[in-house]
């Protein structure tokens, strides 16, 4: 027989501490990953950054809302979904901390624990990305926008058939995925990856 | 001297013309390149998004192969395969458990990870290997007289300097002023195109895109040279888009720094690939030996 549910519900509290678990496990990988603790709140990253002006926390505020223990609170922003991984922020933090870096572990830990922003579906094309190497070996340019497109914004399908036919007409854009020969290797390979905790 | 050719998604796609032209370049000023045989790609940015050590064991296949041709070096062209591998080397290098799951990952299809293979990108080989001097002497033709931004992106220069300076690069410059092009002086050099923007937010990428335009168009540029197959797409394939949001009037040819580079070496444009750009890049070039015949 299941337990009779709690009176308060325990479960935002775990996923806080859960989180923050698993967001060091990923900022582990990263070298000088422990050099954000170091963080001293100047912005540089912030001012540095080309779409922080798009952002709905900016890359400074991600560290401070992360001390704070939020990390929820970050993985529903878009901020880092945003990112474009220029690493300008990286090469400038006074710190060295690895922001760009850093912001890649919070797009794992929102793919490994589910939490995305509202109506901004930028995770699925690196989900489509990697199904394109299970499948071909190689990303397949030309399909790959348009599974996104079409998955997220038809409207975005139709918008970008101009540009489409443009490339096309000057033979710049495949028609048809190319798989590699020797696909079970990369498959093995990542399966074994995989297999081996992956993160 | 040869290279293992590692061509990347891209170059194999909606970037050929930069494929082509690398590789007429090379021919003639006499690299070797050897195709990366059955190569796959490096993950890009959006590995590193999913799976870490997963991400670093798919690009790691690539060094191994590339290990096994029997070349000390890997030439690589596209900026995200070039950061991506190079990546995986620094990662490797700095985390010693790292080593053994990819290894591990690896020995899944019977590689293990090449303890040294060095990842290059064609500019850095042609510059400070061939040298600009050589390149001069054996180009028939001079760029008088054109206009050129050249356009940095981001990771060429980011996150490690590998070659040149992350604020202020200058590699690009120097080439193509001793090739006799005029090179202008722009703030957005290294500024970021957007990548995958253009798909994902596509807001966001036509405002980054027409900062860089604009910036090029004010220095007086008629051409932006690149390096880079999605900051060549993204700059080029949208302006458009751009002149209707901004109520602009760009018409920016945007060129693959190779297409430049092959066109004073005296090579035909058609096998640079210049007549499938979007918008003409302008291929004039006068006679090196003084006579000044523009062709």
């Amino acid at each position: 027989m299941p337990a009779p549910p709690a009176k308060t519900d325990p479960r935002a509290i775990r996923r806080e501490v859960d989180l923050w678990t698993a967001f060091w496990d990923q900022v582990n990988y990263i070298p000088d990953g422990h050099k954000l603790k170091g963080c001293i709140q100047c912005g540089t990253c912030t001012g540095s950054c080309p779409v922080s002006y798009a952002m709905d926390i900016t890359p400074r505020e991600v560290v401070a809302l992360f001390r704070a223990g939020h990390l929820e609170e970050i993985l529903n922003s878009r901020t880092i979904w945003l990112c474009a991984s220029c690493y300008s922020c990286t090469v400038r933090c006074p710190s060295g901390i690895r922001v760009t870096d850093t912001l890649y572990a919070l797009k794992r830990l929102a793919i490994e624990k589910n939490i995305y922003p509202k109506n901004f579906p930028v995770y699925a094309l690196s989900k489509l990305f990697i199904e394109n190497i299970y499948k071909y070996g190689r990303n397949f340019e030309t399909g790959l926008g348009a599974r996104y497109l079409l998955k997220t914004s038809p409207g975005g399908l139709f918008k970008s058939a101009g540009f489409g036919m443009k490339m096309f007409s000057k033979g710049r854009l495949p028609v048809k995925p190319e798989r590699i020969k020797r696909i079970h290797e990369v498959r093995a390979i990542i399966d074994k990856a995989k297999q081996l905790g992956g993160a | 001297m040869e290279f293992a050719y590692y061509t990347g998604c891209s170059l194999d796609s909606t970037a050929k013309p930069y494929d082509q032209s690398c590789r007429e370049v090379f021919k003639v000023l006499d690299i070797g390149l050897k195709d990366i045989d059955d190569w796959n790609c490096c993950g890009a940015t959006m590995y590193m998004s999913v799976d870490n050590l997963v991400a670093y064991s798919v690009s790691a296949r690539n060094l191994a192969i590339a290990k096994q041709s029997g070349c000390k070096e890997i030439c690589a062209p596209c900026s995200s395969c070039y950061t991506i591998l190079q990546k995986t080397n620094k990662y490797v290098e700095w985390d010693p458990y790292a080593r053994s799951m990819i290894n591990e990952a690896l020995s899944a299809a019977n590689l293990s990870y090449p303890e040294t293979i060095k990842v290059r990108h064609p500019l850095d080989i042609l510059v400070n290997d061939i040298g600009i001097e050589e390149i001069v002497r054996k180009s028939p033709y001079r760029l008088d007289g054109i206009k050129v931004a050249p356009y940095y992106g981001c990771q060429i220069v980011r996150p490690e300097p590998m070659f040149d300076d992350m604020d202020n690069p200058t590699t690009m410059d120097r080439l193509l002023t001793a090739l006799g092009a005029e090179v202008v002086d722009y703030p957005a050099k290294v500024r970021c195109c957007g990548g995958m923007l253009m798909t994902t937010y596509t807001d966001v990428a036509l405002n980054l895109n027409n900062d860089i335009i604009s910036s090029a168009v004010e220095a007086g540029a008629e051409v932006i040279a690149t390096l880079c197959p999605l900051c060549q797409m993204n700059v080029e394939s949208y302006q458009s888009q751009i002149n209707s949001k901004y109520g602009t009037n760009h018409n920016m040819p945007t060129a693959f720094f190779t297409q430049l580079v092959g066109l004073a070496l005296g090579i035909n444009p058609k096998l640079l690939g210049l007549d499938t750009m979007l918008i003409p890049v302008p291929s004039r070039r006068v006679k090196a030996n003084g006579e000044g015949v523009t062709v």
